[in-house]
Parts: structure tokens; C-alpha cells; sequence
């Protein structure tokens, strides 16, 4: 019964497969699991979208030519479930049952550590946009490539700014509240090794648990130790929960940087009491980034905003650079093999709208900085790294009583 | 660990700052509790999804918020809400479970928590919500010490919602009718009592309660879909070492699990806050059942 089920079902999978590959033989398949449902939900959408329209806007410009012959692209979706287990689950039925033989990557570093397995087991490339954390490329992967920069990154522009705007960095004193998750002690790992070497100290060092509501405890302690720094990360969660209770308690910090403050939209949701933030971030719109599908990094935006009728969130620009990446490694493969393309992919050295992308042996791009935003009158502005800047930080955040 | 203790003596003012900080924290606690205390005592349910009804009088005043009702307003319309949604609730799915095992009503209401948590994802996304009631916070001692005033507001909702529970159960006839049926549903019964309609208000009010927290921690915290587990585990917790038959139990046990809980997260760092508050729930269900043991010791 079960057999003739699975007999059934594989049938007509065939049947519906074979007639549309005969029909049209200019189509190059991507796959990809995204979370559709479940806790990613709304990064996993972002993802989505940001794939989606660089797929339409590059099929619009005619499609990828790979060894003379135009092929159009297009991409399976599955939903994840927001699970790892389901991820690895879909990506095996994507390689093996949907014959998709490149892969986008999912949302989120857990489901990415979950699939990349899978796509090594089988050899099929992988290029994703949305796993930051910095153990994905310490495992010896050949056929993964990350668009993006890496957790590590994410707040050593704040370190490095303290430092810069200190008459002694060694005097500076740093409170630290990280999520106890791979991805938010991937952070602080990264920001700890710079600390040292300018010879910070740091006073608190937090680690928010998962399911934590309430962070009173800590800033209670910031309250009492009064450091110069405050870096925190906790997802979208922990930046919309700092920033209340930071306003709430009146925690004095002359500088506070955080990760996930434009996707947990703190200047919107918080008003004055968002204003100082350092807000770490993989792209904004208003960097001068540029490239000949999209335009300049604006331009997408404004594409994006018209398309979806939202702003365009860092995680869906990354997104589209994916794709970006890919079209470009089919035309310089100039063949369709799954090893032509991945080794096509790993001499990648291309300028987009989301920044340059150059991967170092492991798969990470090690082409683009991450930047640093701060809240300024109600508006994300890029203040790091300098050369993109759009205006100076204001430092330090006065006093509550003066706010 | 010693540096914070040291901390907490260095400066009395954070001290204080972390105790009544915790407190207003257990009082949102407190109110989910009685709720919970409710549910339990008369419908004999362990109702998993307290959590859950928490998050959605959350929504409700976030909803309403951003339809342009000022936030505080928010509070009385999501409990009486909420209050709907319970009633709802019990007639779709809980008076199925009633009379039933514990172990079918703890699935029934685990899987409705799971449930409200994905229609939640899916009508209001995944995104943190939170909801700015523009009061402030009052601060003392040089700014050391701050409370937020809607922590303040549910500190006094918290005692007042368990004064009037008190005073509901005690003599209003729909609260002596409540009483009557947790002690017995039979005998309640037979003296005329509709004894469905009582666990349907029950339910509906333990909701109610739940959608007055979920107002006061959209407030005064943040909110997202899958946000309910805390809630659920504090009042059961604090229904554990309540017992259910008493308000001023709860209140004490809501307020002490706050503070509690916040001194925790200070002196151990706040990796080991959850873990504290599981660790004594452990500790006080030891403690309870020796008692129990031996009080059964003695009536032999």
C-alpha cells in the first residue's frame, strides 16, 4: 500500500517534470528551504522576497547566457517550518526528488548548519545570505559560499569606534549582555579579541537566556558599574527589549551598540528613546555601493519598496546578491556541472549593490565591512566604517535627565 | 558571582533597584497566576495555555494602540476581550477535557498553546511588539533606583484584581456558585447550580486575568507569538506554592518568585535566572511533597 503510494506519487512527479524540462530547456532550477512559518517567519519572507526579485529582475535583463545559450532562472521553494530537521529534510527532497542541483541558502545560521551537510554530501553548491555565524566556515565546507559578513564582524566597528574616539582605550570599561545562542556568542567572540587587544576591561558579561522577558537584573548591574560601552545582542527580541528597559530604568551608557535594531525597528517602534544607538548591520540602502542590474544600492531600494511596498531590509538585499552571484558564476562556468559552477563560484570577484563580494577559501566574502548605524532624529544613519559614512556619531549619549 | 555580591553591598540603592524592580515584575507574574489558581481549583485543569492568553491580551492592546486608543485604555477592552476569547475556548474545546484525565487536559491545552502561537505568527507575524504608554518612570536616589510606572500600575492592578477576586469569590452568588462547584461539582449540581455555565465563566475570567497581563507586559516589555512558555511556567510555579485555593497565597508567591528570580539573575548573571526559577520549582515540589507524606504519616 505504502509502496504503490510512493510508486504513485514518484510517477507523477516524473510525468509532470519530464514535458515541462522537454518544453522549455533554457530554465536553470534553484532551490531553496526558507522559513515560511514558524518563528523565522518574517526573515524567512525577507528572504524570499530578496530572491524573488533579483530572479525577476534578472530574467528581465535576459536571463543568464551560459556557452552561448540563454537560460531563464528560477527557483523551488519549500517551507522549513522555521525547524533545522525539516530544512535538512527539504533540501534532500529538493537534490534528490526536484533534481535541483544549485542551492540558495535558508534564513538563519542554525537551518544553514542544519542543510550544508546535506549539500556536501551530494555536492551541490550552495550559495546563501543569511547564515552569519562564523563556525558555518570553520567546518571545511567546499561547496558553501556566504554573501554576507560574519557574526564575528558584527560589533568590532563599535570596539573599534570607542577606541578611536578615546584618549586611552585601555581605560575604557565594556558591559556585555549576549544571548546564549550560537549566533549572539559568535558576536561577542568576535568583539572580545579586539577588547583585549586594546586592553579593555570588561565589567559585565551577561548571557541573556533565550526566553528571557525581562533584562532588569543586568541593567541594573550597568546602572551600579557605569562602563563607557554597552554592546548587547539578542536578536530582534533583545535589541526591542534593551531599548525599553534602558529608557524605562534610565541606564546611563555613553554608547550602546547593538545588533538587530533596524529588523526589530527600534527608531519606529521606541522614538526618543532609540536615539544614540549604535545599530550593527550587514548593508544600508543609503551605502554607494553599486552594480548594472540593480543600480546603486538606493536604486534597489527603491525597487524593492515599490515591488513589496516595504522597506527594503538587509536581509533581503543579501538576498538578491545572492542570486546575483550565481547568474554571474553560470556565465563565467560557462557550463552547467555543479563542479564547474562551485569552482566558478569560489574565484567569485564581483562589485553589487550590497557591497563587494569575494570569498576566502572557507566560502565567507571577506570583501565587505559590515556597517554601523546610529538612531539620529527618528533616522538610520550610517556613521562607520568612515569612507561610507553619512554623518558623524553623536557621542556620547547624554544623560537621561538631559534627553 | 562574588563581585556581584559584593555589588549588591557596596550599593544599597541597586539593591533596592533589583528587589523592587522584581517585585513589579512578580506582580504581572501574579496576575496570570490567579488565573491559573482559578482554572485549576474549580475545573481540576492544569491550563498549559495561560501563557498563550497572556501573548493575546498582548495583541489586543497592541491592535488597539495602533487603531489610535491610548494604550492605558487598552488594558479594561483587552481584558474584556479576552475575557470572550476564554469564554469561546471553554465552549469549542475545554468542557471536552473537564471531567477527564489531567494528562488529556494538559495535552488539550499544550496543543491549543500551540496552536494560538502559530495563528498568532500568522495574523500578526513574527515581529516583537511592544507598545509605549508614554508614563515614564519614577526615579529615586540619584537616578539608581527606577520604576516604570506601568510596572507601578500593575503592581496595583496586581492587588487590587486579587482584593476583588477575593471579595467576587466570598459573595457574589456567581463566586460563591464557583466555590461551590470546585468543593463539589455533583452536589452543585443537584442544589440547581448550572455547573457548565460556572466553569465557562471561570475560564472566561482566568482569560480575562491573562489578558491584563498580556496588556501590562506589552507595556512594559515587549511581546512576540511564541513569548507565552515564560508566563505559563511562572504561574504555574506560583500556583505550585500558592496552592490553589488561596488569592493572598498567590499574590506573596507571584512577588516573591519576582524578586526572587531578579536577585537571581543579578548575583549568578542572568544565564542562570531561568534555570534558578526551575531549580527551586524542583526544590519547593520536593519540599511539598515530603510535607504532604508526612501529614499522611500523621493521620495514620
Amino acid at each position: 500500500m505504502k509502496k504503490g503510494l510512493f510508486a504513485g506519487v514518484f510517477l507523477g512527479l516524473a510525468l509532470l517534470v519530464a514535458p515541462a524540462a522537454a518544453e522549455e530547456p533554457g530554465v536553470i532550477r534553484l532551490g531553496a528551504a526558507v522559513s515560511l512559518t514558524g518563528k523565522y517567519s518574517s526573515n524567512g519572507a525577507f528572504t524570499r522576497k530578496g530572491y524573488d526579485l533579483a530572479v525577476t529582475k534578472i530574467n528581465e535583463a535576459g536571463g543568464v547566457t551560459v556557452a552561448g545559450k540563454p537560460y531563464r532562472l528560477e527557483v523551488i521553494y519549500y517551507d522549513d517550518e522555521s525547524t533545522p530537521a525539516r530544512g535538512a529534510q527539504l533540501v534532500e527532497r529538493l537534490i534528490q526528488q526536484d533534481k535541483v542541483q544549485y542551492l540558495l541558502g535558508p534564513y538563519s545560521s542554525g537551518l544553514t548548519e542544519a542543510i550544508a551537510p546535506v549539500t556536501e554530501k551530494y555536492g551541490v553548491p550552495m550559495v546563501e545570505a543569511n547564515g552569519a555565524a562564523i563556525s558555518l566556515f570553520r567546518k571545511g565546507y567546499r561547496y558553501l559560499f556566504a554573501v554576507l559578513s560574519t557574526t564575528d564582524e558584527y560589533l568590532r566597528g563599535a570596539v573599534d569606534i570607542a577606541a578611536r574616539l578615546s584618549d586611552d582605550p585601555a581605560k575604557l570599561r565594556v558591559a556585555m549582555a549576549f544571548e546564549n545562542d550560537p549566533f549572539s556568542q559568535d558576536v561577542r567572540d568576535g568583539v572580545l579579541a579586539d577588547m583585549k587587544r586594546h586592553g579593555m576591561k570588561v565589567v559585565v558579561d551577561d548571557k541573556l537566556p533565550p526566553e528571557l522577558n525581562d533584562m532588569s537584573a543586568t541593567l541594573s548591574k550597568v546602572k551600579a558599574l557605569r562602563p563607557d560601552l554597552m554592546l548587547i545582542s539578542g536578536h530582534d527580541k533583545g535589541a526591542s527589549l534593551a531599548i525599553r528597559q534602558f529608557a524605562d530604568q534610565r541606564v546611563n551608557v555613553p554608547m550602546l551598540a547593538l545588533t538587530h535594531c533596524d529588523s526589530a525597528r527600534i527608531a519606529e517602534n521606541f522614538g526618543p528613546a532609540a536615539e544614540y544607538a549604535l545599530c550593527a548591520a550587514q548593508w544600508a540602502s543609503t551605502l554607494t555601493y553599486a552594480d548594472d542590474l540593480f543600480g546603486s544600492a538606493s536604486d534597489y531600494a527603491r525597487l524593492y519598496e515599490e515591488t513589496y511596498g516595504e522597506v527594503a531590509p538587509y536581509q533581503a538585499a543579501e538576498s538578491s546578491a545572492a542570486v546575483q552571484v550565481y547568474a554571474d558564476a553560470f556565465e563565467r562556468a560557462k557550463s552547467l556541472d555543479p563542479e564547474d559552477v562551485r569552482n566558478a563560484l569560489a574565484e567569485t570577484q564581483m562589485m553589487t549593490f550590497y557591497g563587494r563580494i569575494e570569498f576566502d577559501e572557507t566560502g565567507k566574502n571577506i570583501a565587505k565591512p559590515t556597517v554601523l548605524f546610529q538612531v539620529q532624529d527618528g533616522q538610520y544613519v550610517v556613521v562607520y566604517p568612515e569612507e561610507f559614512a553619512e554623518a558623524k556619531i553623536r557621542w556620547p549619549t547624554p544623560p537621561w535627565s538631559e534627553r | 558571582m562574588l563581585d556581584n555580591l559584593a555589588l549588591l553591598v557596596q550599593f544599597p540603592a541597586v539593591t533596592v533597584d533589583v528587589v523592587v524592580n522584581g517585585l513589579l515584575i512578580g506582580a504581572i507574574f501574579a496576575l496570570a497566576a490567579y488565573g491559573m489558581a482559578l482554572v485549576w481549583g474549580v475545573l481540576n485543569i492544569v491550563n498549559v495555555v495561560q501563557g498563550e492568553l497572556v501573548v493575546l491580551g498582548g495583541y489586543v492592546t497592541f491592535l488597539l494602540v495602533q487603531a489610535g486608543m491610548p494604550p492605558l485604555l487598552g488594558l479594561p477592552v483587552s481584558a474584556v476581550v479576552m475575557f470572550g476569547v476564554g469564554w469561546v475556548i471553554y465552549r469549542a474545546i475545554v468542557f471536552r477535557v473537564v471531567d477527564k484525565d489531567v494528562f488529556i487536559s494538559i495535552l488539550a491545552t499544550f496543543g491549543l498553546a500551540i496552536l494560538i502561537q502559530q495563528l498568532a505568527n500568522l495574523s500578526f507575524g513574527a515581529d516583537v511588539r511592544s507598545v509605549d504608554a508614554g508614563l515614564g518612570s519614577a526615579y529615586f536616589l540619584d537616578g539608581m533606583v527606577t520604576v516604570a510606572w506601568v510596572k507601578l500600575i500593575a503592581f496595583v492592578l496586581a492587588l487590587v484584581a486579587g482584593a476583588a477576586l477575593w471579595l467576587f469569590l466570598r459573595h457574589a452568588r456567581l463566586g460563591q456558585a464557583i466555590r461551590a462547584t470546585a468543593q463539589n461539582p455533583r452536589a452543585a449540581r443537584i442544589l440547581g447550580i448550572d455547573t457548565g455555565r460556572v466553569y465557562a465563566a471561570t475560564y472566561a475570567l482566568n482569560a480575562a486575568l491573562c489578558g491584563a497581563a498580556g496588556s501590562l507586559a506589552v507595556m512594559a516589555w515587549t511581546i512576540h507569538p511564541y513569548m507565552g512558555l515564560p508566563y505559563t511556567v511562572r504561574s504555574f510555579m506560583v500556583v505550585v506554592v500558592a496552592g490553589v485555593g488561596n488569592v493572598g497565597a498567590v499574590v506573596a508567591a507571584g512577588l516573591g518568585l519576582g524578586a526572587l528570580e531578579n536577585v537571581a539573575g543579578f548575583v549568578l548573571g542572568t544565564e542562570f535566572q531561568i534555570a534558578f526559577v526551575f531549580a527551586l520549582m524542583v526544590a519547593i515540589l520536593v519540599w511539598r511533597h515530603g510535607r504532604a507524606a508526612r501529614r499522611r504519616e500523621h493521620l495514620k
